[in-house]
């Protein structure tokens, strides 16, 4: 048999030695020559330790400082580094128990023998000097730096949201989250978490048995820096926020003002409201237990959440659909006598024309209204005429989400046709049986965000642009392209001014006016007053206003529970808020002091 | 003719020795891989060296059945064991559960099977069959791609999972064609393109091509020992490079430095061509083929990977093949890994006083960076011993194949030492990064079955055949 190519056999054993010696040379170069790997011959280890970013800054309109960070240091814990130590000084160094200190050791071990656990969340700065001098004689645990939040005044809870650690949920679905980081929650920490987290990175060091950082591993080449979270500017008037938080002390219910030119919210106050550093740190979670326990509901953000019947702020909206649809105009007058049918009204001069009907805040001229717009010839039924109306409303932001950056408001409720076919049966309803949406009241929910923003629409005479806080990401970045939508209703401006005459009448007018509280010197305020119903006790105030009358910088809605007709404590609150805003400060301090020293139990 | 042989008796007793050694070796360095204060019962099957030590018994069973069966067997079915090897490698790419985004398991209950283990044996079988059953020439055409289809197929498939390592184990068996008589250019050429895939990828384009001219040229004088003539030759190179250098300045503006040194290669070719031509100098010829080969495909790849391939793409395949660090991915564990096996110095921290490889810094410990732990614990001492032993088995597998009557037991056994050779080269390069990071298991030593079954099958096939090369002459 032949066996050509039998030298070949010399060539493959001398790849196989030349391989076998490049390995073993790379080997000995390494394991042996090389000293720079040497560092565990005294047992050294590395420790990769997570850095975190700094959270970007929350500025408001001003460049004010609302948020910022302070340094915290969480304790942590390898338990597979760790020797046998001292318990009783090791607890007495740090204020702990023995219990606290045995609990803590055995689920970290359950944790990872090998993987940092924290032992001792956000220990304070003396603390941390303290236990540093003694660390060499706990090998196993070391300081691990955070940052923490910090308000610049204890104000705009509910705007800001919180920060919290990452639950298991969060950590399954994005593998950015590690146990124990911190995630925004609620307000604007949770809606612009992405920007404001930065990201993290990873420091490798050299540490020695007794657990001292003996220096950067390979001069940091294998580390990645920390990248600082971006910083968010809003659109939040710091020190009107202040001042309307103030104002709404001991009260229940809600603020929200706009900039309608914009959009941009100016303030947003929740009464009651909680201090924002409740919710930071070691004592968030005992906090956080006790506010969602309060009967006030303070965590409860009213201004976007709550639903409530309009009132009579919502005349304008049906006078402005009337006159769109043709079936007013503004010198039609309505006589009323002290009602109409079993919609009753207060004593006020009759017949009225639409100017005074809203100024007079008229039951019966809205009710005459909100008939003919329902029984209008142009349709075929009733129902065809209601679809219409309520067209409108969704043209305004009603019963629908307003597409803010805000991430819990709630869309309210406008009952659709089909929704009183169904109650009624199919053409058994008419415009009688549903007058009370006339005047804002039955089966209507508006959220106090809305009607700023219904507000807003009509200072910009017919358009707004979606509510939004936050006014750029960075100092350049632009939120959203969604914020730069004009979103335009089908009623013609000249509609809109013959709407803010009534407006503007109601609280400057004479005699008869229902908001004259609201009235500020030198500027002309437009604004229209309320009562919802409130079927658990006294009816709540609302105030729904803008100003000044032909260059809008303000539109504001204000709802104070329990407090009765709209001009007693809605308007002056919103009065005020108007005059802060504008002029700085405020001139009637007869009204601030009155507003500040009222008290009203929640519901 | 039959002559009657004691297989028990006639088996290489050096062989089977190493092999003992490195599967216990392996068992013990599992163990303080993974040890644990907590867990410290050896036999504990809850951990992976409990498991192992079974893995263990299986794989002597295993090997003393491979011993039982006829050895004719595994010459007369080498075909359908590798057709069967080929249907399973279809069948798991739709029904095998995907592990570490490869789809290469059968979940058989509570066993896992990997079949691309299995389809080294099969392949390197129905290789040595299409070789050895009857004298085929690999010089011609046709033997050669049929053989190189016979183990591109498994390969392809396993690509498919996918699963590369295992596939460029298959390119091993390459070495037993070149042993069977395939032309040294192919086997040269074929690891030339490797080496230049990847230095391409790792150094500098331009420093590359200089490089490779440099080397020519070399070659060229050591190879005729006339200085004269390769300094013209590179001279004309050099000139080619200048004139088209400012062709390109003035007028068309458009080229890299790369390509304009691609260009004068190509182009000074016509003057060596007439060259060559006059002095019939065929090894010249073969020396600038290869260099403008090279050219040509240093700048395919350049090419390729800056223009064909997004951004996002050319990292993933830098990161796949280990040139690019992410801080959780490739780079992190071949850092790790190179310090846990520096830090194990002349002789080593000692058994079970690893630091390194005990704080999980260097993934995949027990399996495919087993050797971190051997490499800390027993320094280089233990890395000597390991690469020794591993040597040792290699080279008496080379003097069992040459020994062997038959070309079907010889190439087969070259097959075994090229599918082991490959796996010791790959598996320790990449843990001292001579190598990219590709996932395939050291022989013997690391965690598995599949892996341990695969390799002990695949080698007492060949003690089974040479135990009884006297036996039939097949
Ligand atoms: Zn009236």
């Amino acid at each position: 048999m032949k066996n050509t190519f039998v030298n070949r056999k010399y060539i493959i054993m001398a790849i196989i030695i030349l391989v076998s010696l490049v390995l073993l040379t790379r080997l000995f170069f390494i394991q042996v020559i090389d000293k720079s790997y040497r560092f565990s011959a005294e047992n050294n280890v590395l420790r990769a330790v997570t850095q975190y970013p700094a959270r970007g800054l929350i500025y408001d309109r001003n460049g004010k400082l609302m948020v910022y960070n302070q340094a915290a240091y969480d304790l942590m814990v390898i338990p597979a580094q760790t020797t046998s130590l001292d318990t009783a000084s090791f607890c007495e160094l740090l204020n702990i128990t023995r219990d606290y200190f045995r609990e803590r050791i055995k689920s970290a071990r359950q944790y990872s023998r090998r993987a940092p656990s924290i032992f001792l969340r956000q220990i304070s700065a003396e603390t941390y000097a303290r236990f540093q001098e003694k660390m060499f004689l706990y090998p196993g645990f070391y300081v691990q730096p955070r940052t923490l939040r910090k308000y610049s005044k204890p104000v705009g809870a509910h705007l800001l949201g919180y920060v919290s650690e990452v639950d298991e949920a969060v950590i399954k679905n994005d593998p950015y989250y590690k146990m124990g980081d911190y995630i925004g929650k609620s307000g604007i920490e949770e809606a612009y978490e992405k920007e404001l987290r930065g990201k993290k990175g990873v420091k490798i060091f050299l540490v020695d048995v007794h657990s001292r950082i003996k220096g950067s591993y390979a001069n940091g080449r294998f580390d990645t820096a920390a990248i600082q979270g971006t910083d968010i500017i809003t659109g939040i008037d710091l020190e009107l926020q202040e001042y309307g938080e103030r104002l709404m002390q001991n009260k229940t219910g809600s603020i929200v003002a706009i900039e309608p030119s914009t959009g941009e919210v100016l303030a947003l106050v929740s009464a009651p409201a909680y201090n924002p550093e409740l919710l930071v740190g070691r004592i968030r979670s005992e906090n956080y237990a006790k506010l969602q326990s309060d009967t006030t509901l303070p965590l409860f953000n009213r201004a976007l959440m709550a639903s409530y019947p309009p009132g009579s702020t919502f005349k304008p909206i049906n006078g402005l659909i009337a006159l769109q649809e043709n079936v007013i105009v503004p010198s039609t007058t309505f006589g009323c006598n002290n009602g109409y049918l079993f919609v009753g009204c207060h004593s006020h001069s009759s017949p009225l024309s639409l100017k005074y009907g809203i100024s007079n805040s008229c039951n019966a001229y809205f009710c005459q209204v909100f008939r003919r717009i329902l029984e209008n010839s142009q349709y075929s039924s009733v129902a065809d005429a209601f679809n219409k109306w309520r067209e409108y409303l969704t043209e305004f932001g009603f019963g629908t989400k307003l597409g803010t950056d805000f991430v819990n408001d709630l869309p309210g409720f406008i009952p659709t046709s089909g929704y009183y076919d169904k109650y009624y049966g199919q053409n058994r309803w008419k415009a009688l049986t549903i007058i009370s949406l006339a005047i804002g009241q039955g089966e209507i929910g508006t959220t106090p965000l809305q009607m700023a923003n219904m507000t807003a629409a009509i200072a910009n005479r017919g358009y707004y642009y979606s509510p939004h806080v936050v006014k750029s990401i960075g100092s350049t970045g632009a939120p959203a392209e969604r914020f730069t939508v004009k979103h335009v209703i089908n009623i013609d401006s000249l509609n809109f001014e013959q709407i803010i005459e009534g407006m503007a009448e109601a609280v400057n007018g004479g005699a008869g006016s229902t908001a004259r509280s609201a009235a500020i010197k030198d500027i002309i305020v437009c604004g229209k007053t309320g009562t919802a119903q409130n079927p658990h006790g006294k009816d709540h105030s609302v105030f729904v206003a803008f100003a000044p009358k032909d260059d809008p910088k303000i539109a504001i809605a204000v709802y104070v529970e329990n407090a009765g007709f709209g001009a007693t404590y809605a308007a002056p609150v919103a009065s005020l808020m108007i005059e802060k805003y504008l002029k700085g400060t405020v001139t009637n301090k007869y009204q601030e002091q009155r507003i500040l020293e009222l008290k009203l139990e929640a519901r | 003719m039959k002559r009657n042989v004691n297989i028990w008796t006639d088996i290489d007793k050096i062989s089977i020795l190493i092999y003992l050694l490195m599967i216990f070796a392996g068992w013990f360095n599992i163990y303080a891989a993974v040890y644990d204060e907590e867990h410290t019962r050896i036999f504990d099957i809850s951990q992976r060296y409990g498991k192992q030590f079974i893995w263990i018994v299986a794989a002597i069973v295993i090997a003393i059945l491979v011993m039982i069966i006829d050895s004719r067997f595994y010459y007369f079915f080498a075909y359908p064991i590798y057709g069967g090897t080929l249907l399973m490698l279809i069948l798991v790419l739709f029904l095998g559960t995907e592990i570490n985004g490869a789809k290469s398991w059968f979940e058989i209950g509570s066993l896992n099977l990997q079949p691309s283990e299995f389809s080294k044996v099969a392949t390197a079988l129905a290789l040595s069959f299409y070789l050895g059953s009857r004298k085929r020439d690999l010089t011609s055409l046709t033997t050669f791609l049929i053989a190189t289809g016979i183990i591109m197929f498994p390969a392809l498939l396993i690509a498919a999972q996918p699963d590369l390592g295992t596939t460029v184990v298959f390119l091993s068996l390459f070495l037993v064609m070149f042993r069977e008589g395939m032309s040294p250019y192919v086997f040269t050429t074929g690891v030339l393109l490797i080496l230049l895939f990847f230095l391409s990828l790792l150094v500098n384009n331009t420093i590359l091509s200089v490089s490779l001219i440099l080397i020519a040229t070399m070659v060229t004088w050591l190879m005729t020992r006339k200085t004269r003539l390769a300094v013209t030759g590179l001279g004309i190179i050099v000139a080619a490079g200048i004139v088209i250098y400012l062709i390109n300045y003035f007028l068309i503006k458009e080229m890299s430095l790369n390509f304009i040194i691609l260009v004068a290669v190509l182009v000074s070719g016509i003057a060596y061509g007439i060259y060559f031509f006059y002095r019939k100098a065929a090894g010249l010829i073969i020396i600038y083929l290869f260099l403008a080969g090279s050219l040509i495909f240093v700048n395919l790849v350049g090419f390729s990977m800056n223009t064909l391939l997004k951004p996002h793409q050319k990292e993933r395949v830098e990161i796949l093949l280990g040139f690019k660090s992410d801080p959780q991915g490739t780079g992190y564990n071949v850092n790790q890994s190179m310090i846990s096996i520096g830090s194990g110095g002349f002789s080593g921290k000692g058994y079970l006083q690893g630091t390194q490889t005990k704080f999980k810094f260097v993934p995949a410990q027990s399996t495919d960076f087993i050797f971190c732990t051997i490499g800390e614990e027993w320094g280089f001492l233990g890395s000597l011993v390991v690469i020794g032993l591993y040597l040792g088995l290699l080279l008496r597998l080379i003097f069992l194949a040459e020994r062997q009557r038959s070309d079907f037991s010889r190439i087969y056994g070259y097959g075994v030492v090229a599918v082991l050779f490959i796996h010791i080269v790959i598996n320790i390069g990449m843990t001292i990064g001579l190598v990219p990071v590709i996932g395939i298991p050291l022989p013997f030593l690391s965690y598995g079955g599949s892996s341990l079954w695969g390799f002990t099958i695949l080698l007492f096939i060949f003690l089974r055949l040479d135990a009884s090369r006297t036996e039939y002459l097949i």
